[in-house]
């Protein structure tokens, strides 16, 4: 069925949230709210961690464009139906390609969105990552899958290059994920699901790996990962016959649709106060930031996801391209801090790969 | 001095911490048990989070309904799995009310011809 979309992009609103620096005056204490929790940079300093810097870049993860299917309502890419400007183009895509050859440290590319499988070179590109062979992770919103004919063959198509699918679905609850991600949603991603279950991912010795993300529906913090997983499991087979890998629990952090959201309903303040309380130092050393590099669909390098919707470019000015990527120099930068990163930090961490500690 | 006009204030339920300030051994054991009590055992801690939010609104304690109802949201309990878990305290409650019925018909049986 169709998904009926909650809204459009921030952009194509023209709500001033889609402007990043307004984003970070109000992390920082200096719009729409008039509290001001302490420095996430203080907090680094105090476990002498600071300059925080990076471990070695590991993880060459692109995000290929923000046209989605979808428009949810806590999306920190600002990704919607609306957003066909940022794709990444084919030129872009072969520049990765050479960075990807030419540094043996990266192992694994990571593609997201939007919805990356609507980029036109989505599945060249996978295929040419695939003859270099790196380990290929697709995140896939599911409903791709089901939403035009033209992506119904992609569970065959990324089983035939043993892509490992990373998969939204924030709740066992049609409510629950409806609400958050769009009324259909629920039952496309439970569809998309027993697609990929068919072709083998999810299933013991296929070595086709499906993981799923859960995050919350509101402003609160996600609870144990382990526990999440054990009742997803037990869940989705009972009600579905569905198998999966792995569940990995991510928090929202406090950007784009999710802080629109947050200070919409009031939430703000109470979500920062948890999440400085859950402020977990054990957790730094581990952030995805260190061993992790950000594209952005223009070829702009940043240190994480969530830096890239900020506009925080690493902070090599002379390394800060895929046009002029230098590893030695990245391999030495300061990664860029701010007060969203106390999402990253909560509890037992978060990362795109879930808990980190 | 308190400036509080009302019984009850969200804001409090971040100081329930702060009785350890009067009485700091008995506090610091409740708040360990507290955490054993918790933990995943024999039952998962989303189940204790259930049964504490059902038992929450037995005791109708405010504090205890705002925590557990976000707790369950947290483990992954879902809006059905929640009113279910109301439902049973509800079940409960009204089922030692009823029971005693039986005791008032013993008495208008003990007192009728």
């Amino acid at each position: 069925m169709a998904i009926k979309q909650i809204g459009k992009s921030l952009k194509a609103r023209e709500n001033q949230l889609s402007n990043t620096f307004y984003q970070l005056q109000v992390l920082n204490g200096k719009e729409a709210t008039e509290s001001k929790f302490p420095s996430f940079t203080e907090k680094v300093k105090a476990i002498g961690l600071f300059p925080l810097k990076p471990s070695g870049i590991e993880i060459f993860q692109l995000n290929i464009g923000k046209l989605c299917n979808q428009t949810c309502a806590h999306c920190h890419v600002d990704a919607g139906p609306d957003r066909k400007e940022e794709n990444m183009g084919k030129k872009e895509l072969e520049q990765c390609l050479e960075i990807i050859a030419a540094v043996p440290s990266i192992h694994t590319v990571d593609i997201t969105g939007g919805a990356p499988e609507m980029n036109p070179h989505f599945r060249w590109f996978v295929q040419e990552c695939r003859k270099l062979n790196k380990k290929v992770i697709d995140r896939c919103n599911l409903t791709i899958i089901v939403a035009n004919p033209k992506f119904n063959d992609l569970p065959q198509f990324l089983a035939e290059h043993k892509v490992e699918v990373v998969s939204s679905l924030p709740a066992i609850s049609k409510l629950r994920t409806d609400s958050q991600r769009g009324d259909g949603v629920f039952e496309d991603s439970i569809k998309a699901l027993q697609m990929l279950n068919e072709v083998g991912y999810g299933k013991d010795d296929s070595g086709l790996i499906l993981n799923l993300v859960h995050n919350p529906q509101g402003a609160y913090l996600p609870g144990g990962q382990a526990e999440l997983e054990a009742e997803f499991k037990r869940q989705l087979k009972r009600k579905f016959n569905i198998v999966f890998n792995n569940l990995f629990a991510i928090t929202n952090l406090p950007i784009s649709r999710f802080l629109e959201y947050l200070l919409a309903s009031g939430n703000y303040e109470s979500y920062m106060e948890k999440l400085l309380e859950a402020y977990n130092p054990s957790t730094v050393k581990s952030l995805m930031c260190r061993n992790t590099i950000s594209v952005s669909w223009d070829g702009y390098l940043y240190d994480c996801d969530f830096n890239q919707m900020l506009d925080l470019k690493v902070a090599t000015k002379s390394s800060n391209h895929i046009s002029n990527f230098d590893i030695e120099q990245l391999n030495k930068r300061d990664i860029i801090l701010n007060q969203h990163c106390y999402g990253c930090t909560a509890g037992a961490g978060s990362s795109c790969g879930g808990e980190i500690s | 001095m308190s400036n509080s006009t009302n019984y009850f204030n969200p804001e409090d339920l971040k100081k329930f911490g702060n009785i350890t300030a009067f009485q700091e051994a008995m506090g610091k054991k409740f708040f360990d048990w507290y955490g054993e009590v918790f933990k995943e055992g024999a039952l998962t801690a989303r189940e204790k989070s259930l049964i504490a939010l059902a038992v929450a609104h037995t005791v109708q304690c405010p504090y205890c309904i705002d925590a557990y109802s976000t707790d369950c949201l947290a483990k992954g309990a879902d809006e059905e799995q929640m009113m279910e878990a109301v439902h049973v305290a509800a079940a409960i409650k009204g089922g030692a009310t009823l029971v005693y019925g039986v005791q008032m018909m013993n008495h208008v049986k003990d007192q009728s011809m």
